[in-house]
């Protein structure tokens, strides 16, 4: 594996991650480093491992019934994964977005952009509707719902609930944000909206952004890792990895060969 | 080649055409028996239906007799039936669907659950009798009877509230944890508020039995003549259709009136309820 050291300024290092559904190995032996304030995409071909890996990230793998992990992944230093540590606290301070957009249905727009902060009762401490607004507005979904902020989440097109979802994670400003594919579902504005937002965000936090536009890898993130059959082929720096990938396999992939 | 496609797409239109009029016939001769039972009820008991019909007790004479002490008895033994029934039963679903996995034991108590909701009432009568009439000496009181229907229909309350619980999504569930929530947060505000429409459907369902159940309550010995409102759960009792059952035998044609007459309100009763089950679900689906 070729790719510059950086785990100098490391956010979360993943150290030897295999992962499992059922007898099914998914993940094998994944080492990296998430690095703060930058951004990290991740690419790969379909059913490559990309989801399973970045749920490894928060904990979110092991509520799969049969689903097993073994691998250290540190948080700031500190292993998540440790007998001590609580998930819940740590899916506090790590952010996802998940593939499928699944807002709360039974809940308004509002309500579900304040969720995470009732979950965690933090929402008595703070002005609700000032972090709705700013929310909704960084997800780039303000204009279209400001009216209508207590109708149901559910009654949104598949691209709003994205950017909702997208709302609802930045509501509970965590220190690393996951996002699995948040554009797959948006128009060129939206998506566009959403890289600024990006890049607004990694000013503050780590941000992973799996995703299967190459274009897009390019354009927002410094560091590239891409995955193939659920091995970590190549891990580094973006420019390098799109301009001299290390590996055949890489090539293949971004110039668009197979996958 | 072309003939032989027109041919079947001709079988196949027939084929549906007649899967249709057998499920059309289905509903006509299952909707006609209720049709024709609901207008016999009505020509016999409507004349009988009166204000002083349901504030008046029983009586020896038909003309006079009436069911307020069965009103509030089936009153009394609803609520009490409700308020057993239903936390322990959505309690029992939400441990059996959200904290037991799939352990063998687990697998085993659910499909034991399955299989009490078959069990005849009349033995649910018996338990009643034994446990709480006899060894707890509650007699033959509003709460033996509450507490005996509250058995029998929780198997209902507890099978319902599962498959509510069962079919709300994967991904909400996930949603909820990615945000920090916690197990019971999950379920407190996501998966009984998603599941809660099937719930009340399970409930009132459920009252619906209990409210009818007449065999378990004859059992405990609630067949006898009451003439007064009951005044706790530890007074005697009579409940709409032991009042119904008293009268049906009696020889006097004035008798199946008002028994004719009683089984309208206790339909009336039932339609009500299942009226509001449909608009609690219509609200909370829409959203
Ligand atoms: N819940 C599950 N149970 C069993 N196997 C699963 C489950 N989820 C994913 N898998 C398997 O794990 C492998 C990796 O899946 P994963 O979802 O991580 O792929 P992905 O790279 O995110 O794909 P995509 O780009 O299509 O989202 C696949 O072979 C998939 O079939
Ligand atoms: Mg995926």
């Amino acid at each position: 594996m070729k790719g510059t050291d950086v785990t100098e300024q490391a956010r979360v290092s993943i150290k030897n991650l295999s992962a499992w559904f059922g007898e099914h190995q998914v993940l094998f032996d994944i080492n990296a480093s998430i690095r703060d304030k930058w951004v990290t995409a991740i690419i790969g071909p379909s059913g490559c491992g990309k989801s399973t890996f970045i749920r490894c990230l928060n904990r979110m793998h092991e509520t799969v019934p049969g689903a097993r992990m073994k691998g250290r992944v540190l948080l700031d230093d500190e292993d998540i994964y440790k007998s001590s540590v609580d998930p819940v606290s740590i899916r506090r301070r790590i952010g996802m977005v998940f593939q499928k957009p699944n807002p709360f249905p039974t809940m308004s727009i509002f309500d579900n952009v304040v969720a995470g902060l009732r979950l965690s009762g933090q929402a008595r401490r703070v002005n609700l509707n000032e972090i709705v607004e700013r929310c909704l507005k960084q997800a780039a979904l303000w204009s279209q719902v400001k009216d209508r902020l207590k109708e149901p989440g559910a009654g949104l097109s598949g691209g709003q609930q994205q950017r909702l979802c997208i709302a609802r994670a930045l509501a509970v400003e965590p220190e690393v944000l996951l996002m699995d594919e948040p554009c797959s579902a948006l128009d060129p504005a939206a998506t566009q909206r959403i890289e600024d937002l990006i890049f607004e965000l990694k000013k503050n936090y780590a941000i992973v952004i799996v995703t299967h536009n190459m274009q897009q890898a390019s354009r927002i993130s410094e560091h590239t890792g891409f995955f193939l059959n659920g091995e970590l082929v190549e891990f580094g720096e973006t420019s390098q990895i799109f301009t001299t990938p290390g590996d055949k396999r890489t090539e293949d992939y971004i110039t668009g060969r197979f996958g | 080649m072309m003939d032989q496609a027109k041919g079947q797409s001709r079988a196949r239109k027939i084929k549906a055409r007649l899967f249709y009029l057998a499920c059309l016939s289905a509903i006509i001769i299952s909707l006609g028996a209720l049709a024709v039972l609901l207008t016999d009820m009505f020509i016999r008991g409507f004349g009988s239906l009166s204000l002083s019909f349901l504030t008046s007790f029983p009586s020896r004479f038909p003309a006079k007799a009436g069911i307020k002490s069965a009103i509030f008895g089936t009153i009394w033994m609803m609520s009490l039936t409700a308020l057993f029934c239903i936390p322990i039963g959505i309690s029992t679903a939400i441990f059996l669907e959200e904290y037991t996995g799939n352990s063998r034991l687990a697998a085993f108590i659910k499909i034991n659950i399955s299989n009490l909701a078959g069990v005849p009432s009349i033995v649910y009568g018996f338990l009643g009798l034994a446990v709480f009439v006899r060894a707890l000496s509650f007699n033959r009181s509003v709460l033996s009877g509450s507490l005996t229907l509250a058995l029998l229909v929780m198997p209902i309350v507890i099978v319902s509230s599962q498959e509510a619980i069962r079919v709300v999504p994967r991904a909400l569930r996930e949603a909820s944890y990615a945000l920090g929530g916690t197990r019971w947060q999950t379920i407190r505000r996501v998966v009984l508020p998603s599941s809660f429409p099937g719930i009340v459907t399970g409930v009132i369902l459920a009252l619906s039995r209990a409210i009818g159940e007449t065999a378990p309550l004859i059992m405990i010995g609630a067949l006898t003549f009451i003439a007064f409102v009951p005044d706790g759960p530890f007074s005697e009792f009579t409940a709409l259709p032991i009042q119904i059952f008293n009268w049906v035998p009696r020889p006097q044609a004035g008798f199946h009136q008002v028994a004719a007459a009683g089984v309208l309100v206790l339909l009336g009763i039932i339609f009500f309820m299942n009226g509001i089950a449909s608009i609690i679900r219509n609200r909370f689906e829409r959203h």
